[in-house]
Formats: structure tokens, sequence, C-alpha cells
């Protein structure tokens, strides 16, 4: 065996037989996988009504409006106009409906506008379809709302990229700098020095394995959300592939400076954690960014992860081709060499 | 014979401290030499500058005729190096990680094995290095440092740590090091160990040099007493003093211990008198040369 296969072999061993950092790298991010996209999807999903009273248009709707309504939005019952004004304020609801005579009136808050725009034009459809149908006169105009995005809006799309670039930035860093740190302390770091293994074979060996647990990590998140979740890939899903290992070099590289930087293989562990956690939430990990401020999404351009995160989105969920992500491996790679000079820089042997 | 180490003026500074002060030695092929001294005296600089993981601040070593320093790729293979008993990789067994270290060399899987077999760890293979005992995992250490055959070997404290018993067990395999004409440096801070497993030894102390020579020679040249423990209800003090040759004698507990440079004389006397019951004789040690060369008390 060469030496760079024995030392990648010794590594992966390492790694996998590490039950903590199997937990960190597949296991932990898949639970937030699973509440993001699986379990608040559903509750996400539909608009929430408080009928107060009897409201007369609901029911006078021809059947299949009946059932789209059921389906649209989910519907309580009150007597007190007052508390349900209270759950509208308070976001526990979208809208309040009753009626006034004939009008019917529609209660909403406009904290959340997005969640506003599309309960006010959800529940003017249905007026119409109401007076179509009082009319007494068929339809002359058919109407079928389609998504653009086909049925893109469903969180597993969006939190699937995130999630997954994060699980990846977690594990390289985490990995190169507890290997780091840990070889330091152990002197094997000079053990391996004194061997006719080259830096080169011994540094290639450890980037092959930080590759090949991202690879593992894409195949069961991208695995387990397209046959639990549905989510659906688009065309270019594959270009995911080589961002990854542009990627993980760049998180490597952060965690060679964690490495660097700390004096015990917890610290490394530690300070890797400090750089990875923060940039995952400005990366938009957790949550999108679109509801950020400005001056925090322009500080995000500074985090390789934003760029793996959105460039993932575009080849995954969003079916943009290769071309748009010319730039995110120039970045990711331009991070990766200057972080790893800087972490060179400040290299020592000895753990003291 | 060429020497297979020379060293001449080695010097290593941290700030203000000289951890290494101009040393001087050289050591033969196929010698099994030891460095000796407390913690602290500058043994594992020495060996790592030697070694060519540190460099000089002034000095040359020659390290089977070449210069070590920076890193030279044409010596590795020659060298075999044990740095301290954990420099293993994480959660491998023992026989993964001998094969690891035999892979960096080009060393076929079966003399890796032969290897754990050779140091009693055929038991052990299939254990992962943090499950071993201390004693295990230096003989794996070991293992690890000759599995590609080196000329040379460096042993860095290999029995620090380790209980009394298997401090012994791990000498029995130490001994066996340079049978084959290997050349071994060791270092230790157990007086017994260097006399017991060295040809040479240095002995060195904050830094310096003291002495260098074989065990025997180094303790002859003391020039030291003999110490005889004799019972003192057998013996007190002022008799004792009164056997010709005897140079001191005083009260050590129980025992009445007799100094002489004329062991056999005096024990002829003793022996005359039937005072030999649990009667003790104690040679001078590299431990007194210690003594008579800092005035300190060895303590490791
Ligand atoms: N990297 C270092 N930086 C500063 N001081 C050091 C370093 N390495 C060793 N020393 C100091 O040099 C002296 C000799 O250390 P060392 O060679 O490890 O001694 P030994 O191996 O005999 O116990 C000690 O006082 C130690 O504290
Ligand atoms: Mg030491």
């Amino acid at each position: 065996m060469t030496a760079f296969w024995s030392l990648s072999v010794a590594t992966f061993k390492g790694f996998f037989r590490d039950k903590q950092s199997v937990f960190f790298a597949i296991v932990f991010p898949l639970m937030f996988l699973v509440l993001f996209g699986g379990v608040l999807d559903f509750e996400t999903s539909r608009l929430e009504l408080v009928e107060v009273g009897d409201v007369a248009l609901v029911e006078e709707l021809p059947p299949p409006a009946q059932d789209a309504f059921e389906e649209a939005f989910e519907v309580t019952s009150t007597d007190d106009l007052d508390e349900a004004l209270t759950q509208v304020a308070e976001g526990d609801v979208d809208a309040a409906i009753e009626m006034r005579g004939d009008t019917f009136v529609a209660h909403y808050s406009q904290a959340d506008q997005v969640k506003a725009a599309m309960t006010q034009g959800t529940l003017r459809a249905f007026v119409d379809a109401a007076n179509v149908a009082a009319s007494g006169e068929p339809p002359r105009f058919a109407f079928r709302a389609e998504r653009v995005e086909d049925e893109s809006l469903d969180a597993i799309q969006f939190v699937t990229p995130g999630l997954l670039g994060w699980a990846i930035a977690m594990s390289a860093a985490f990995g190169a700098a507890a290997t780091l740190q840990g070889w330091r302390e152990s002197k094997l770091l000079r053990r391996l020095r004194l061997s006719p293994a080259s830096t080169g074979q011994i540094v290639a060996a450890r980037i092959g394995v930080a590759v090949i647990i991202a690879l593992v990590q894409m195949a069961i998140f991208v695995g387990l959300a397209t046959v639990a979740f549905g989510m659906q890939l688009t065309g270019y899903w594959w270009m995911a592939v080589p961002l990854i290992v542009a990627g993980t070099l760049s998180f490597m590289a952060l965690g060679l400076l964690a490495g660097a930087l700390a004096k015990s293989a917890e610290g490394a562990v530690n300070l890797a954690n400090f750089f990875v956690l923060p940039m995952a939430f400005l990366s938009g990990s957790f949550f999108p960014l679109d509801g950020a401020p400005e001056w925090l999404r322009t500080i995000s351009l500074a985090m390789p992860l934003r760029h793996l995160n959105d460039a993932m989105s575009d080849v995954m969920v969003r079916g943009l081709g290769p071309s748009a992500t010319v730039l995110t491996f120039v970045i990711l790679l331009g991070f990766a060499v200057v972080v790893t000079a800087v972490a060179a820089r400040l290299f020592r042997w000895d753990a003291d | 014979m060429s020497a297979a180490i020379e060293v001449h003026g080695l010097t290593k500074t941290y700030g203000d401290l000289t951890a290494v002060d101009d040393i001087t030695f050289s050591v033969g092929q196929g010698e099994f030499f030891g460095i000796l001294g407390p913690n602290g005296a500058g043994k594992t600089t020495t060996l790592e500058m030697i070694e060519g993981l540190r460099q000089p601040d002034a000095g040359r070593v020659r390290l089977l005729g070449e210069n070590p320093w920076p890193r030279n790729a044409s010596l590795l293979p020659r060298i075999g190096v044990q740095l301290q008993a954990s420099s293993f990789f994480e959660r491998l067994t023992a026989r993964e990680q001998i094969r690891t270290f035999a892979a960096l060399y080009g060393v076929p899987a079966v003399r890796a094995d032969a290897w754990l077999g050779r140091v009693g760890l055929e038991d052990k293979a299939g254990t992962r290095t943090e499950k071993l005992s201390g004693g295990q995992k230096q003989r794996l250490a070991i293992a690890s440092a000759l599995v590609h055959d080196p000329e040379v070997v460096f042993l860095d404290e290999p029995t620090a740590a380790l209980d009394p018993q298997a401090r012994r067990n791990l000498w029995d395999l130490l001994g066996t090091l340079n049978e084959s004409g290997r050349t071994v440096v060791l270092t230790t801070h157990y007086m017994d160990e260097a006399e017991a497993l060295c040809d040479r030894v240095a002995i060195v102390d904050h830094g310096r040099l003291l002495e260098l020579d074989t065990p025997s020679a180094l303790v002859r040249g003391l020039d030291a007493d003999v110490r005889i423990y004799v019972d003192a209800a057998l013996l007190d003090v002022d008799e004792a003093a009164a056997i010709p040759q005897v140079s001191a004698a005083e009260r050590d507990g129980d025992s009445t211990v007799v100094r002489t440079k004329a062991p056999s004389v005096v024990l002829a006397a003793l022996a005359e008198r039937q005072v030999l019951e649990g009667l003790q004789v104690k040679a001078a040690t590299l431990e007194d040369v210690f003594l008579t060369r800092t005035g300190r008390e060895y303590r490791a």
C-alpha cells in the first residue's frame, strides 16, 4: 500500500469509528432537515382563518370551491370579534373573517406582508367565485392558478442545500482542526515528518477523506430529502459535487486556522465552532436571508458558506446551469488559498 | 568502525533558557547509547536535533554521515523514532497502526505483523491503541519505530510512566534491539536502566554534558566507597570504625554502614567476627556519579 492510500484509510477509519464525529457530521444536521423540511413545512403551508359567527359566503360557495377553500385555509370559529382580532394582531392566525350584512369583511395584519397579500388575494378569489355562483350564470372564464416554481415553494427545496452546506462546513472544519491539533499533541505530526511520506501525500490524504465525508453527507441528505420529503432536483444538480469539493477546501482551511490558533484539541474544535455557527446563520443555512437587513447581507458575502449555499440552491432546485457557479468556484478556492496561507504562517509544531 | 552519530558543540536556547549547552559526543555503529538526566535536562531537545526535527542554534550534527537538518529525505528510511507513547492514529487497532506506519516506508503488511509478534503483542493485534496498557503502547511504539528495520533507532524515555514490573519487562525487549548491529540511542531518567542497558552513558544536567563513559568506568572513576550494611545489633559504629581499611562508619536505621575501598579485606574481618547475618554490600552507582558531579541527590 502506498503512503497516501494507507494514510487515507487510517484517517477514514478514525473518523467513522468516532461516534461523536459521525453524529455531528450526519445525524445532527439531518435532525434539522427533518424538523425544517418535514415537520415545519406541514404547519406553515396552510393559511389560518378564524371565522366570526356564521359566514354565509363560505357556506354558499359551490361544492368544488368549498373543497378548495378547506384546502387553502385552516378554519376555526368564534363568536367574539374582539378575541378574533387579538388573535390576528398577535399573529396566531392569518386573518379573521365576518359578514356585515352582505359585506364580507376580512381582518388581517400587515406584519407579515407576504401572508397578508396571499390571504387577501385568495379570499378575493373566493368572493368572486361566490358572486358568480349567486348570479346563477355559469362562469364564462375558468381560472386555475399554477405556480411558476413548480411546487418549489415547499420548504424542503430551500432548506436542503443550506443545511447540507452547514453540515459540510461543520465536519470539514472540525475535522481539520481536530486532526491538526490532535496530531500535534500526540507528536504524530512530527512522527510523520520523520517518515518518508511527503507533506503533499499527508495533506492530500486528509483532504481526500474530508471530500469523501462531504459527498457521503450529500448522498444522505439529498437521498432523504428526495425520497422522504419529496424534494425535486433540477437538471444540473450534480454540479453540487464539484461545488462541495471546493467548499470542503474552504472549510478545511478555516479548520486549519482554528487548529493553528488553538492550544488544545478541544479548543480547536470550539474555535472551529465559533467560526462555523455564526457563518451558518449569516449564510442562510437555517432561514432565508431575504428578510435580513442590507448590511447583514453584505457581511454574509464574506462567508464561503453563503456562496456555496446560493450556488447549491441554484443548481439543485432553481434549475440554473454550471455557468451560474463559476464565480462561486473562484471565491471558494480563493478563500481556501488565502486562509490556508494564514494558517501556515501561524502553524507551530508543538502544542505548548 | 565509523561513527553512526557525531555531535559537536550542539546548542539550543529558548529565550533565556539554554536547553542544550555545547554538547559534544559521538556514537559508534551498533552501540547502545544512553542519555541520562533528570526531567528538563535537555535530553529530548538533544535527540530532536539529531533526528532533524529541530534546528540547532549552534553546533553540528552528522547522522550516518549526513546533515539531518533541514528534513533530509535520504536519511529518513534509515532511522527509526519513538517520540512518545501516544504518537498513534486515533481509534486504530494495534495491527492497523503498525501496518499504517509500515506502509509509510513501503514495508509489506506481513513484516509489520511479524513485528507485533516480536514485541509480544499478537494477542492485542485487534485491540484499539486507546485500550492498551502503558507498557503495551510503548511496545507498539517501539515496533512502529523498527518496522522498516532502520540502522539507527531513537527511543525517548520508552519506560517513563511504567510501573517497575512493566519497566523490567520492557528491558528484555530493549536489550535485543542492537543485536543485529543496529545503533540504539535511548534517553532515560532511570539510573538503573542506563546501567542495565547501555554500552555507554552520557549524563546530562541543565543542558550540559557532565560525564560520558561506560557505566562501569563511570562508577570506577568515582573512586567511591563500597558500602557494607551490617546488623547494628551485631556491630556498633565504634567497633566498625576500628576495623582496618574502613574509611568511615555510620548508623543508618537498624544497620551500621561501613564504608571502604577494600571490601574484600573488610568482609574478611567481618566474617571473623561472625557478623555476616543479613549483611548487604552496595557498590557505587551512577547515582553516586551524579551526586559527586553536581553535589545534588539524583531526583528524576
Ligand atoms: N519548545 C520549547 N520552548 C521553550 N522551552 C522548551 C521547549 N522545549 C523544551 N524546553 C525547555 O528546555 C529544557 C529541556 O527540555 P527537554 O529537552 O524536553 O528535557 P528532557 O527531555 O531532558 O526532560 C526544559 O527546561 C524545557 O522546559
Ligand atoms: Mg524528554
